[in-house]
This record gives structure tokens, sequence and C-alpha cells, in this order.
């Protein structure tokens, strides 16, 4: 029969302290939840009106002028790429967009009232490019380039507008996302934007030509280039997207090499015509397209004119091109038996279209000696060519490419790592070796 | 989402710069390599022979089923008779541009019935053709093909098709049979009479008797693996394969059983391809039920 012993005067004491401790506590986490709610809602609604009363698409049919401009707008925005399935009708939407949050489906973009943009007015229209806010209020993820997209200008987006409402209506419902919790919340993205996003617009520089002004705005605007060539931080934002500075694509594992360097992807050394080439035949002297830029040019600039191409080049040829920051030393020479075995596969394998001596077949296989990608210093891309083959896109200029065979079957991942190796370290080339785990890692697609 | 595969010639800026390589530098290289290389050209030399051989041969089976009398009977669906417009004409150059199909469906697209994937040499160019629109449209699926066709444009793969199919060499005698005598007995019952109360039609009865398929879309059933066999057959059963609609063999592969499945490809897989194995210029009789495809290719159109 023990009674309860009685408590000592210090633990009275404490426990009379605590409770007001912890509700002060409170309070003040109370108080900021509350200010960075209110931070959060208030850069989210930054510069935005909300669209008038009975807001809706007007009756009359689009002018059959803006209808050809918009059509030539939302090709330099590629806008097709994403609303438009494999094998589906076109801008209905439906395409998965994998990102490392989980898959975004893109929407419908034809004039059905009911699934597509059939009951959006130019104003609804506009206001989801430039601040990146559906018509029914609701904030769009960035996997649809708001943060490029906000620097399109009014008239642009008009035009964008008119075009896509002069479009075959295709009753096709968006299929709903599918994103990992809270990445699917609307207050995951309200946060996000309000750290990462805010509405933009591109004053020309004045000192500046008027080519190079309409080049950064195709390039930062429409064009979104800095969706892949500039690097994203953890939470999927892009890090300085005017400096182009190359990154590795989420989920898709290619590397976007930089614009900003000679030693990457940087045109600052090629005549413009090169640069124009590049991006209308997809093939150019000193360089093809694969990959996912080959959809770029398939789908996008290749039915630019010739004054934007020109001015895209400009633009580009302007960024600085010398040595990036923090370049590496020159990596150690790779193994002898990695270089022989790589040897061994490489006349096998790869010389009847490369050459004993990696300079290729002008006008039909790339050379790999001195080829930049080749020895960028991420061998994801050179891994993945070797696994997956591919074809520069088919194009007006380059109706016929020549393709390289997917090895993916043919040799094991031991096997790819000695031929890249080889690759990247014999004729003069030096890069860092390749390791058996970077071709797994480029095959399952799991980043670095 | 954009990332350039930029490959630039020369060691550095400067060497770029320099001129097209000298003769010197594209000149046949030396030892062993020189032995391989003038086999290649020898190679392609005898190839290129074979290319416009089977160009001629196959312009006179088109000029010959251009002229052939339509067939129909009530109720079932006629055999389209006028071949799609391919282009008999084959530019000796297309041989390396289709390099890229050769890891997996074998020199000169004649992979043999021991792997898995399915040779392409010689069938016709009309089902070769649209193979290549289905994989890169997604109504088939296999991802390195859909990555390698994904923006070839319609003219391209029409012409990689029409190279295909113009190519006209021997085939290898098949595999031993892989399965047990009943099971390849059903196969070759099920292959050459059908199941009429389940309502499968005899595969010869579109296929050709001969079952080296029909122009210009039917493919050959012999010559497979069955590895091969086995997975379309299955995919046409989830819809991982589709065709035209109506997509008669969807229908088709939906009657059959696990049992039946792999009884037909084991029975089909150990068969000799007979002749040349060339495509039947026409269908033995009607077709059982109509076939999207066929009528695609019939037209000349894409879906």
């Amino acid at each position: 029969m023990n009674a309860a012993p009685a408590p000592t005067p210090t633990t009275t004491t404490a426990r009379s302290r605590g409770p007001k401790r912890w509700a002060l506590a409170a309070l003040a986490v109370a108080v900021l939840l509350v200010a960075c709610a209110s931070a959060v809602a208030w850069l989210n609604r930054w510069g935005e009106a909300p669209l008038p009363e009975g807001d809706g698409p007007p009756s009359a049919p689009p002018a059959a002028r803006s209808v050809a401009r918009g059509e030539y707008l939302a090709r330099a925005g590629n806008c097709m790429a994403c609303h438009t399935e494999a094998g589906g009708a076109p801008f209905a939407g439906g395409r998965g967009i994998e990102t490392p949050f989980g898959t975004v489906y893109s929407t419908n973009l034809t004039p059905d009232p009911d699934t597509g943009l059939g009951r959006w007015s130019a104003g609804a229209f506009w206001r989801a490019l430039h601040h990146g806010r559906s018509r029914d209020g609701r904030l769009l993820y960035p996997a649809f380039p708001y943060p490029s997209y906000t620097h399109v200008t009014r008239e642009d987006a008009d035009a964008i507008y008119d075009y896509l409402r002069s479009l075959p209506p295709v009753r096709q419902p968006a299929r709903p996302h599918a994103l990992e919790f809270p990445y699917g919340t609307q207050t995951a993205l309200a946060v996000w934007r309000a750290m990462f996003f805010r509405p933009g617009g591109l004053a020309p520089e004045a000192d500046r030509p008027a080519e190079w002004n309409r080049g950064r705005y195709l390039v930062q605007g429409l064009g979104h280039c800095a969706a892949c060539h500039a690097p994203r931080n953890a939470l999927g934002a892009t890090r300085d997207a005017a400096g182009l500075r190359g990154g590795l694509i989420p989920v898709q594992n290619w590397y976007a090499p930089a614009l900003d360097t000679v030693h990457e992807a940087g045109v600052a050394d090629w005549p413009v015509e090169e640069v124009v080439a590049l991006l209308r035949d997809g093939v150019a002297p000193r360089g093809t397209v694969t990959g996912p830029m080959a959809e770029v040019v398939f789908r996008s600039t290749q039915y630019l004119d010739d004054a934007d191409l020109r001015a895209i080049a400009a633009y580009l040829r302007a960024l600085p091109g010398g040595e990036p920051q923090g370049r590496r030393p020159t990596p150690p020479q790779p193994p002898k038996a990695a270089m022989e075995q790589g040897a061994a596969l490489y006349a096998r394998h790869c010389a009847q279209c490369h050459g004993d001596d990696g300079r290729g077949r002008p006008g039909a296989f790339p050379p790999l000696a001195g080829n930049r990608a080749v020895l960028l210093d991420t061998p994801v891309n050179v891994v993945r060519t070797i696994l997956q083959g591919g074809y520069p896109p088919v194009t007006a200029g380059h109706p016929r490419p020549h393709g390289m065979p997917p090895f993916t079957q043919v040799i094991s991942d031991d096997e790819v790592a000695a031929v890249a190796t080889y690759v990247r370290n014999a004729w003069g080339n030096r890069a860092p070796g390749v390791a058996t785990m970077d071709v797994y890692r480029a095959r399952e697609r799991r980043g670095r | 989402m954009p990332a350039p595969m930029d490959s630039a010639f020369g060691p550095t800026p400067a060497a770029a710069a320099a001129p097209r390589p000298s003769r010197a530098r594209r000149q046949p290289p030396r030892g062993m390599a020189s032995h391989l290389f003038l086999c290649l050209r020898s190679r392609v030399a005898g190839r290129l022979l074979l290319v416009a051989a089977a160009a001629v041969g196959w312009a006179g089976v088109a000029m010959a089923q251009g002229q052939g009398p339509a067939q129909g009977l009530p109720g079932a669906t006629a055999v389209p008779a006028s071949p799609a417009p391919f282009s008999p004409a084959v530019d000796p150059g297309m041989a390396d541009r289709v390099i890229a199909c050769t890891a997996c469906h074998g020199r000169e697209g004649r992979a043999t019935q021991q792997g898995y994937f399915p040779r392409i040499a010689g069938k016709p160019a009309g089902y070769l053709y649209h193979q290549l629109l289905h994989f890169r449209d997604g109504r088939r699926s296999y991802p390195q093909m859909s990555y390698l066709l994904e923006h070839m444009t319609d003219g391209y793969l029409r012409e990689i098709a029409g190279y295909f199919a113009a190519l006209e060499l021997p085939y290898a005698p098949p595999p031993p049979p892989q399965a047990a005598p009943p099971a390849l007995e059903r196969g070759r019952r099920l292959v050459h009479e059908g199941d009429a109360a389940r309502g499968i039609p005899a595969c010869v009865q579109c296929h050709g008797a001969a079952m080296t398929g029909v122009q210009p879309a039917i493919p050959a059933l012999v010559g497979l693996p069955r590895d091969y066999l086995n997975s379309q057959i299955g995919a046409w059963q989830t819809g991982q394969r589709r065709s035209h609609a109506p997509d008669c063999m969807a229908r088709v592969a939906r009657q059959l059983t696990a049992e039946d499945v792999s009884a037909v490809s084991a029975w089909l897989a150990a068969q000799p391809v007979p002749g040349t194995g060339k495509p039947a210029a026409q269908a033995p009789g009607p077709l059982p039920m109509p076939c999207g495809g066929v009528e695609a290719s019939a037209r000349g159109d894409a879906p």
C-alpha cells in the first residue's frame, strides 16, 4: 500500500514553468508559420491580376494571320513535343513527363470545351504562360516550363492562343499526375514558387544589337533552352537559367552540355552559318545532334526562319566561350588492361564506321577523335549512345541520315565501360575512364 | 527536352577549322584492317548486285499484282491487289544508312532462328513500313526501336522498308524442334487447319500456303525464332502490339490458349523456309476477316 511519493519542490517548479515555455514556443512557431504562409501566398500573387468576371473565349474566329504567326511561335516553343502522345492527336496531351518527383501528364491544348482550352480566354492563356496559373486558379507544375515562358510577350502569347483555337477539338481528358507526396499538393507548389519563381519579361538591352536581343528572347523565352542546359537544384529548379552552364536532365539522364564553353557545346568559335545549319538540319561540319536535342531540332528549330536562327546563333556565340569554372585537371591515363580490352572491342564493333583512326567518315559517321561529346567530363552521353545507338533527326536539309546501332543487347556493361574508356583516351583524346558502375547507372537511368 | 549530342571534328578548334582530311588519311587502313576493309568493299559490291536483282524482281511482282484480278466474295474481305507505292529503285548508299538495324537483325537484316530478333530481309515492304510506323507511334512497344525511329519521317521509313524488302538472301536451316511431338502436331494442325469451332482461322489462309507471307502487307511465319513468335502472339493478346483497326491478329490471338501459342510457335520455328522464301503475290483466297493493316497498305497510306 504505497502512496505515490510527494513531488519534490524542484519538480513542481519545472512543471509550472514548462507549459509557459511551450506556449511561448508554440506561439512563436505559429507566428512564423503564418508569416511564411502569407509570404508564400503574397509571392504567388506577385504582379498578377485576377481574371475578369465572365471571362471566356471570343465568339469571333481567330484571324488567319494571327493563326499562322501562332503556329510558327508554337513551333519555336516546341509545345507539341510535350503536349502530344506518341501516335496521338497533335496537341491533345497525355504524354508523361518523368521528373524526380513523379510523372506529370501534359494537358489537352485543343479547343475542346470540356477537356481542352475551349473555355479559356486569351487572358487566361497568357496568365498560364506568364504566371504559371491555370484557368481555374490552380498553380501549374513547372514541368510546363513557365519559368522560361514567363518571358514570352503578350502579343506572342495571343498569337499562340489563336493558333491553338484554330485546331480541331479533340475530346481527351487529362490524365491525373502521378506525383509523390508532398509534391502533388498545391501547398508544396506554392512554396516552391515562392522560393524559385518570379514572373518575368525581358526588356531589350539597348547597348546590344537587335539581333542579339531577339536571340536572347528566343533562347530564354519560347525556346526554353535552360530547361535542359542549366543545372537544377535538389528541388528541380534551374539555377542561373541565363548562364546555360549545362546540366544533367533529371530522369532522362542525358547531360545537356554547357553552351557557355567551347569545351562542351559552346559555339563562340563557330561561324554563324554552322550554328544555323546545326539547328535547322541537325548536322553541321563540326557537330550532329542526337539524344534529346534531336527532338528539339525535329519538332522545333528546323521550322524557324533564317532571321530567327541567325538571332539565336548571335546570342549563343556571344555567351562566354572560354574555360568553365573549376575545370578539372588532366585525368590520369586509364589502366593498360582496360585500354587493350577497349581497343579489341572497338576494332570489332566500331572501327567499320568510325575508322581505326577514330576519324569517322565525313557526311556519314562522326569522328570520335577530338569529339567534344565523347570528351565530356560525365561519361553518361557516350555510354547512352553506345547502349542505345541513335539517328540524328530527319530534316528537310538532312533527309536521309546515317544511324548507330544500339549495343545494349550485344556487349556487356563491362565491355561498354572498356570501349567507352578507350574512345575517350585513344588518338590523343583524354577524359576520365568509365567504370562498369557508370554504365549500369546510365542504363538504369539512375543519374550520378 | 533538349540536350545536344555534339560531335566536333578535330581535336582543337584550330584543327577543326583546318581543311578536310588529306588523301592519305582517306586511304584504306593497313594490315589486317585493310583485309577487312577490302572484304567489306567486295561484300558491298556483291550485295548491291543482289539488291539490284531483287529490285527488278520485286518490280515484276508488283506489276503482276497490279494487273491481277481483285478477289472478293460476299461476306469475306477481298485481298487488296494493288501494292503500296514503294520505289523499287534502291539507293546503293542505303546499306550504310541502315547499319543501325544490323546489330540486332543481323548482317543485312537476316537474323536467324537461333536468337530472339526477327529477320527483316525480304519481308513484304508494306508490312515492314507499317511496323516502323507502329514502333514510332507507340502501337508496338520495344524501347530500342522506338528510340531509333522517334525522329524519322514517313518518307524515310518507307525508304528503309523498301530497302530491306528488296534484299533477297538465303535462309539458314531451322533449329531442331523445341517441343514434344504432340505439341508440334497441335501446332501444325492450328497452322494448317485452324479451329473453326473456336473461330480460329488457319494461319495459311492469310500468310500464304507456304507461310512466306503475302505481298504487300502480310509477313512470313517461317524463318522466325520461337521466342519471337511466342512474344508477338502474347503481345497481341495483351494489347501491347497493335495494328490498324480492325486488328485481325489481335482477334485471332485472343482466341488462342497458352498451350496453343507455344504449340504454334514451336512448330513454325522448326520449319525450313521453302524455296527463296519470297512472299506470295497474293493470298490463296479471300481473307477470313477484315484486316486494317492490309487495307491501309493497299491504300498506300499511313494511319
